[in-house]
């Protein structure tokens, strides 16, 4: 990976992780209003099922973890276990595809 | 005369700690303490050091855990209940006792262009550089590094990545992105940038503490990056 891509994924993890703070906060208070209001499972579904908005920030979350979460494991992985290079990018690209499928499942497990 | 007891690195890579016991003295440095016991207790221990007085950066050692610049630092200052343990700088092979072989330290000044790049010849007039100017200003405040290899042994990342350039080549770097003479910035700032460069420092900020020049590349590191991003975002990357 040439020195190019490697400072633009340094900017990638930097501006997820300003999203990630804003939907870190808004996913919070939306569990603790659901809590506290003793909203059951079915309740909950009403209100995202077809709910186009809530769709829509779920799966910037996702896309936001999908992209800060390898770029942060591939740090960690190279300066902890000394492991780098392409390998390396290429198992991190893998989490990172994986986090999308799980996540948009997720997402459209409330949706759809 | 009270005493001070000292334990001092012997060895390579693989040593011990040797001990001995130093007479205490008024405004005694560390470097004072290492340079009696070569001296006067043991003619075989290796140490490094030259200008005595804060210039070279040659005398920087761990002292009690800490890398520091020993002919400025007083016993006082570091000394724990009369003790003090001196060992090699962290992060450097060790040649012999106290000394490091510093090249891989100055080897990446090079490989981060830490050279003056100009297009002047003698023939041309002076260049004009405002001392207020925004550049200039950036300058002065890294420009004062003496090399002593402080930060970069007192760096986490280094220790980590071996490859990781350091808060002292990537200051330098720096210093030469300020200077408006300068006509090198293009190689220069791809040889910083990166996973081996400034985009590698986790901002733990051990450099900026421990400088004895109270310079801080951290900051300089900080600017690296946004220049980095700015030519990476007009393509000049």
């Amino acid at each position: 990976m040439n020195v190019r891509a490697q400072a633009l994924l340094w900017v990638a993890q930097r501006y997820s992780a300003m999203v990630l703070a804003l939907c870190v906060i808004v996913h919070l208070i939306t569990m603790i209003y659901a809590v506290r209001n003793g909203l059951s499972a079915a309740e909950i579904l009403g209100r995202t099922r077809g709910n186009t908005a809530w769709a829509g920030f779920y799966a910037l979350f996702v896309a936001a973890v999908a992209i800060h979460a390898p770029i942060g494991l591939r740090n960690i992985i190279s300066e902890t276990l000394g492991w780098r290079g392409r390998s390396l990018d290429i198992a991190v690209l893998v989490i990172g595809l994986l986090l999308v499928l799980w996540g948009l499942r997720a997402v459209w497990a409330v949706f759809g | 005369m009270s005493t001070l007891s000292v334990k001092v690195w012997r060895g390579t890579e693989s040593g011990h700690y040797q001990e001995f016991e130093v007479p205490r003295l008024e405004s005694q440095t560390v470097l004072d303490v290492v340079t009696y016991i070569q001296r006067s207790l043991d003619p075989t221990l290796s140490y490094r050091f030259a200008c005595r007085v804060g210039m070279c950066g040659s005398c920087a050692m761990t002292v009690n855990g800490k890398a520091r610049w020993t002919c400025r630092t007083h016993v006082s200052k570091v000394a724990e209940n009369d003790c003090i343990e001196i060992a090699p700088l962290h992060n450097l092979p060790v040649v012999k006792d106290l000394v490091t072989d510093m090249q891989p330290f100055f080897d990446k000044w090079a490989q981060a262009q830490g050279r003056f790049q100009g297009n002047k010849t003698r023939k041309d007039d002076f260049e004009r550089v405002q001392p207020e100017s925004r550049e200039r200003t950036l300058v002065d405040a890294g420009i004062e590094c003496i090399g002593c290899g402080v930060c970069y042994s007192s760096c986490d990342v280094v220790a980590w990545n071996p490859d990781y350039l350091g808060p002292a080549a990537l200051n330098r770097a720096w210093t030469l992105v300020n200077d408006v003479r300068d006509t090198g910035n293009k190689t220069r700032l791809a040889a910083v940038a990166g996973d081996a460069g400034c985009h590698a420092c986790h901002t733990h900020m051990s450099c900026t503490e421990r400088c004895p020049k109270q310079l801080s590349p951290t900051a300089g590191i900080a600017g690296l990056k946004r220049a980095v991003l700015t030519a990476a975002l007009k393509g000049e990357l």
